[in-house]
């Protein structure tokens, strides 16, 4: 694997050298890759590859499968993410995450995207909250189609919508990176675009990281994308790169669809 | 795709055998359902109907009007002292007994006053307390029947006795109304003031306690199984061990409360403090099962939601986990609950299968307990605790089929749906 001109002068997280396990199996070897501030980072590559794995070890939500053990060095600017001192929680709102199921809390909109901010404490008083709350649908994207009815239940909403309420729930407490596990693999096309155009706007404000099975999605969002093959990273670079000259022969037949 | 046989004959008669045979099949499994839904239906009703049947008339009871002239025979009581806390003592020992059966002998005849309850007295006794104009004057009163009197009255009788309450009867002297002593008193040996109170008063303590014990200890280790505990040989222990104890004969517990509680602990013998206790460790496993169920019905996705916006283990369960799981936790718990309600076995073994005639106190007064109420009644000798026995069937199918309603209301209540 290469680097060339794709070094970022200050990722916002690093990886250097990171194995993940699950009990006895290897489920990731030896990643590095860096995840710059102002790009979207697109995780591509075959079912059981090790993508989500990646991910889910990035907010160390992995630590939630008691088999699971991470080894090597993960950094959030610059600081151990896996360090004793790393308190897990503050780490999960610095770092959020979006799953590949909408999943809305059975409550009410307000209450979903509040949720956050409360559990912090990032708002005083009811009006700062109900600021945060009406930013963060905004910048969802979901503002003008749910602020006549914040107290009806989240779960009530269209499955893209839902989606949507899930990203405005995770940027509430104004998280540096978002995660993103397959967000569209539950939706239409209309949602899926509707998303998609989302993550176009909200790059720059976060450092975003996407994992999907689309290709094209891949190609439309990111402008850095990794290609994980059997629990390795094949080949990372800039999304054109990828996609118009591959380096490696592995990646080539995955994105022309030989295998995967 | 190439046929290599002959198509299907949907049409052949081995085929048009084979499709009537399966809905003979279904037909039959139709009626065998149908007809386990009828059988169990009819018992109810054949349950309802004997015990309102029965039961209806144990709530009210005969009295017999009796003039009692107390200028004619003078109860010698200091009037001022009627309400000093010895008063019943006083009234008492100044022979109202004797007055009230001797005017229940004039009034009624020979033998008149084995018509009325041996207790009649202490009714007029409260009368007395509340009206002491009563003794300076002749007045009626409606006194208590004696208890074959009562039953004569309700089911008609033959000989002698019928007789007589015939011409009582004639006479205008009988009246029936609801038994209030019913629902006042507890235990006594004279059906004319025995009543439920006692053991229903008995039965919400007991079960109060077991519920403050057994709920909140069954949540807590239902949760810390579920979402806390790391999988190995040590928790799968645990496991079987609380499906075995919620297996486990109810009279064991009350013999391991009997040693524990009572004999090692010293604490207050047929009380309903040991009772619940005894009746929480035998819910308590019932409690865990369900409330793991219902803890791990609760979808992953929502945990994977609050962990991901930073909320710390115990914020995922006191904010999503048990509220989600609470009206599956709450069902099961008040099924244990009703179930511990109705369970006489550990309760012997306790104590409070004995004679209490005082309504409990406290949680540590001697105490007995709705259906270990109902097995002493069915138990007695006097006919007239036949009808006292269904009645407090009655009352103690209530408390249950309320405690079902509550369960049910509280399920729907928080039953949220995604």
């Amino acid at each position: 694997m290469t680097q060339d001109d794709l070094t970022i002068a200050d990722p916002k997280m690093k990886a250097e050298g990171v194995d993940v396990f699950y009990g006895d199996k290897q489920a990731i070897s030896n990643v590095s890759i860096d995840v710059g501030t102002d790009l979207v980072t697109a995780f591509i590559g075959p079912s059981g590859c090790g993508k989500s794995t990646f991910l889910r070890s990035l907010n160390r939500m992995n630590d939630t499968v008691a088999s699971a053990r991470v080894t090597g060095r993960i950094t959030l600017d610059g600081e151990d993410i896996y360090a004793p001192s790393m308190d897990v929680v503050q780490l999960r709102a610095r770092v959020g995450m979006v799953f590949q199921k909408p999943n809305p809390f059975p409550k009410s909109i307000y209450d979903n995207v509040a949720y956050g901010p409360r559990i912090h404490g990032l708002a005083a008083a009811k009006a700062d909250l109900d600021g945060i709350v009406e930013r963060a649908l905004v910048r969802a994207g979901l503002w003008d189609e749910v602020k006549d009815r914040l107290g009806e239940s989240g779960t009530a909403l269209s499955g893209g919508q839902q989606q949507r309420l899930c990203i405005a729930r995770a940027i509430a407490v104004d998280p540096e990176v978002i995660l993103m596990d397959e967000p569209c693999s539950a939706l239409d096309p209309i949602a899926t675009a509707k998303i998609e155009e989302l993550i176009h706007e909200l790059r720059g404000k976060y450092a975003i990281v996407i994992v999907t099975h689309n290709m094209q999605q891949a190609a439309r969002v990111s402008q850095r994308t990794a290609f994980f093959h059997l629990g390795t990273l094949v080949e990372y670079g800039k999304t054109t790169d990828i996609f118009t000259n591959p380096k490696q022969d592995r990646t080539k037949d995955y994105i022309t669809g030989r295998y995967g | 795709m190439n046929r290599n046989t002959a198509p299907t004959d949907w049409t052949a008669p081995a085929m048009q055998k084979r499709i009537a045979a399966r809905y003979a099949a279904e037909r039959r499994f139709k009626a065998l359902g149908l007809g386990a839904v009828l059988l169990s239906g009819l018992f109810l009703a054949f349950l309802l109907t004997v015990m309102v049947g029965n039961g209806a008339r144990g709530f009210t009871y005969t009295h017999v009007s009796v003039p009692i002239d107390f200028a004619g025979t003078p109860l010698t009581v200091d009037a001022a002292r009627l309400s000093d806390p010895d008063a019943d003592q006083m009234i008492a020992n100044a022979g109202l007994a004797d007055i009230v059966a001797f005017a229940a002998d004039e009034a009624l005849g020979d033998g008149g006053s084995a018509l009325i309850s041996e207790n009649a007295w202490k009714e007029v006794r409260t009368e007395i307390k509340a009206d002491p104009e009563i003794l300076t004057g002749k007045s009626v009163f409606e006194l208590p029947a004696s208890s074959e009197v009562d039953i004569a009255a309700k089911e008609g009788a033959k000989g002698e006795l019928g007789a007589r309450v015939d011409a009582l009867e004639r006479d205008g002297r009988l009246s029936t109304g609801i038994h209030w002593p019913f629902f006042r008193n507890a235990d006594a040996t004279d059906p004319a003031v025995a009543g439920i109170w006692g053991a229903l008063k008995g039965s919400l303590l007991t079960i109060v306690i077991a519920f403050l014990i057994a709920f909140p200890t069954g949540v807590l280790a239902a949760l810390y199984l579920e979402e806390y505990a790391p999988k190995n040989r040590w928790t799968d222990l645990i496991e079987v061990s609380i499906n075995n104890l919620a297996a486990v004969p109810s009279i064991i517990f009350g013999l391991l409360a009997l040693a524990v509680f009572i004999n090692w602990f010293g604490l207050c013998q047929a009380s309903p403090l040991v009772g619940g206790l005894t009746l929480a460790l035998m819910t308590m496993p019932v409690i865990v099962i369900a409330a793991r169920n219902a803890i791990k019905a609760v979808p992953p996705s929502i945990r994977d939601a609050a962990l991901g916006v930073g909320a710390s283990p115990v914020q995922v369960v006191f904010h999503h986990v048990l509220p989600l799981a609470l009206p599956g936790i709450l069902t099961g718990t008040i099924i244990g609950m009703a179930r511990a309600l109705g369970e006489t076995a550990p309760l012997l073994l306790i104590g409070m299968r004995a004679f209490i005639g005082d309504v409990p106190g406290g949680i540590c007064s001697p105490s007995t307990v709705l259906p270990m109420q109902i097995f002493l009644w069915s138990d007695e000798v006097d006919r007239g605790f036949v009808e006292k026995t269904s009645a407090a069937i009655i009352v103690l199918l209530i408390v249950l089929l309320s405690m079902n309603a509550l369960a049910i209301y509280l399920r729907n209540k928080f039953e949220k749906r995604w």
